[in-house]
């Protein structure tokens, strides 16, 4: 069997019961692939043992190259390549630098944050999602578990577990 | 997200004799260096009196630009070597210091007063849920409110002459050679009804009313808040919504003006549109790291069971964000008068940017209040950890003080300007007393509400 092909679906009505499920599959020893929920729920992340994000580092370097390259732009531009008197200020001066630093510094922090986010996340344009159980987007919670992935235990026991840990009704889903 | 109730235990601050014997030997090591710092000042000035007054004379003549706001009102007005020479010099200058650093010190605690109040009332009109634990420590700096009120007149009374240039009557006498246009034309701001240079009843009635009104909002909330204790309603919440709304439309007003008053009025002849927004960004911000610093080390004291990392995420963004926010108004108040280059505006950067010791203040300002605490608090981590939060509040603290020192003393002082002992004893003094006052106001109520409406929410806050 191969892996992320055919999986067991969980659908829960609650997030609270989701949340506790989520400790008992895990407990039992189940990897779980991936849960979908129509909206944020608190605790989620923790509750499924995921690592933080590094996308705030990846944010801070995009930032601090938007702060270098608008610096470097303006003082060449306005400095070296065509001084121009405005105001009686000297050609590079730093006061008013600060709002294009600024503004460059937001966006390229903000740019390169989505970016990043979308390649790390693999999304992209055409690239449609797999869905689990359509309900997921309206107002259901969906537990999908990887039966490869969990060989060690047969389909009908990881079924019971979901049942056991909260789940209204188990779906066999098979993607090609 | 939780559906259960969550019963909270009853929760009481004791002020401790160990934080009180503390507390003193703030207060006596403020005394100390106050007494020391007092006596030198009036030492050196009995030694070199004579000598710094020609040495001054030197400086004003070489330094037109940077000297001060006469020299602005010399060239409308007549007579401007009578006047170097005159009024100011009458009040000894460690005196003036003494009154300087007295007036700094009163309105920065002020601000730690007020910011209470201004925290729990936007709580209620935001109905915020996740400061529902803490609501209690702002409502105690509320306390220092009537105190600072009362300390501002008497304050006001005793050194009005030397640290407020439109005090002084001649300003306004048509006839006299001293007349000065600009103020004059101010004078109704001041003096109204009256006369310019006769009593300034508008002035001290806005005083008067602004603390009023302040006091008056705090012991509404305040009491809304110790009947909810007793009684299990949510009557008592909503009535507090109502009073911190009326009172956030009327703090937006006197903040604003009381700005200009006690501070901006100061440099008489200068004015800055920004500078209401500018004085309130320092108080907020400080306010808001002192919240932080108290419940940080309540919590470190075994206090506060309800509040966790998450609330001290949030007050730590609370001083990170607000930090930046102090800075983009510095920043938009400053670019604009540097920009412009109108020397009747740029007479109060250069003032502060030219002399001792302001100037060195004037960028160790933008290091202390924007850079170490946007370095410091930038991750997740350190706004979530009580050491980082406990390094990084009493930075914002001591920073705006200096950011106060450099609003008031350069107007009041010109060139005689110090930073010392006597300064830094003012502080240590009136950061005991306050402490005093906001601690033991802190042992009269339960340290959490735990008929507050918005508790269950607050226990169940995750970010």
């Amino acid at each position: 069997m191969n892996a992320d092909k055919n999986f067991l679906v969980g659908v829960f009505n609650d997030e609270v019961v989701l949340l506790d499920g989520i400790q008992k599959v895990r407990t039992s020893g189940l990897k779980i692939h991936e849960v979908f929920s129509p909206f944020p729920v608190h605790g989620i992340d923790d509750a499924l043992g995921l690592k933080r994000s590094r996308l705030p580092r990846a944010a801070f370097l995009f930032g601090l190259t938007g702060t270098t390259l608008a610096l470097t732009m303006q003082i060449w531009m306005l400095g070296y390549d065509w001084p121009m008197i405005i105001g009686g200020k000297n050609f590079a001066s730093l006061p008013p630098f600060i709002p294009v630093t600024f503004e460059l510094t937001v966006l390229l922090s903000a740019l390169g944050m989505v970016a990043t986010f979308m390649i790390v996340s693999d999304l992209k344009p055409y690239k449609w999602p797999r869905q689990f159980d359509i309900r997921s987007t309206d107002d259901k919670h969906v537990m999908a578990i990887d039966l490869a992935l969990n060989s060690g235990k047969s389909k009908d026991e990881i079924a019971r577990i979901l049942r056991d840990a909260g789940a209204s009704e188990v779906n066999e889903k098979n993607f090609e | 997200m939780a559906h259960h109730h969550v019963e909270v235990a009853d929760e009481q601050y004791v002020f401790r004799p160990e934080t009180k014997r503390k507390l003193f030997y703030l207060l006596f090591a403020g005394i100390l260096l106050f007494a020391i710092g007092l006596v030198s000042a009036i030492t050196q000035e009995g030694k070199g009196g004579h000598h710094e007054e020609g040495h001054h004379g030197a400086l004003h003549t070489e330094k037109m630009v940077a000297s001060n706001d006469h020299d602005a009102a010399a060239s409308e007005g007549h007579g401007h070597d009578a006047h170097a020479a005159g009024a100011h010099h009458e009040t000894a200058t460690w005196l003036r210091r003494l009154y300087s650093t007295l007036w700094h010190n009163n309105i920065f605690f002020v601000g730690l007063g007020i910011i209470g109040l201004f925290f729990v009332a936007i709580q209620y009109a935001a109905m915020a849920g996740w400061s529902a634990g803490v609501k209690r420590i702002p409502m105690a700096m509320g306390t220092w409110i009537p105190i600072a009120g009362v300390l501002t007149l008497v304050l006001w009374f005793l050194t009005s002459h030397d640290i407020f240039h439109w005090t002084h009557s001649y300003l306004y006498d048509h006839a006299g050679p001293q007349f000065d246009k600009l103020i004059n034309k101010k004078a109704p701001f001041f003096f109204w009804p009256l006369a310019g240079g006769t009593f300034p009843l508008f002035y001290i009635a806005r005083m008067v009313i602004f603390f009023g009104l302040w006091y008056y909002f705090f012991t509404r909330i305040r009491k809304n808040m110790m009947e909810e204790d007793i009684d299990p309603s949510t009557a008592y919440w909503y009535k507090n919504r109502v009073v911190s709304t009326v009172f956030l439309i009327i703090f937006g007003v006197s903040s604003s003006v009381a700005a200009w008053d006690w501070v901006m009025s100061i440099d008489t002849h200068w004015f800055s549109t920004m500078f209401g927004w500018y004085v309130f960004a320092s108080w907020w911000v400080t306010g808001l790291a002192t919240i932080t610093l108290i419940v940080a080390s309540l919590k470190s004291a075994g206090y506060l069971k309800v509040v966790n990392a998450n609330h001290l995420h949030d007050l730590g963004k609370f001083c990170f964000a607000f930090s930046i926010f102090w800075t983009y108004i510095w920043f938009g108040q400053f670019l604009l008068i540097y920009y412009a280059n109108i020397p009747e505006e740029t007479v109060y950067f250069i003032e502060r940017m030219r002399n001792s010791p302001y100037s060195w203040i004037f960028y160790f300002n933008i290091v202390v209040n924007f850079v170490l605490p946007f370095l410091l608090l930038m991750t997740r981590d350190s706004k979530r950890q009580l050491s980082m939060l406990k390094l990084v509040c009493p930075i914002i603290i001591v920073g705006h003080w200096f950011d106060f020192f450099n609003m008031v003393t350069p107007g009041v002082m010109k060139l005689d300007g110090g930073l010392g002992l006597l300064e830094i004893g003012t502080f240590l003094i009136f950061a005991a007393v306050y402490l005093f006052v906001v601690l033991g106001s802190l042992t009269k109520l339960p340290l959490v509400g735990k008929n507050d409406p918005m508790l269950q929410e607050s226990l169940g806050h995750h970010i």
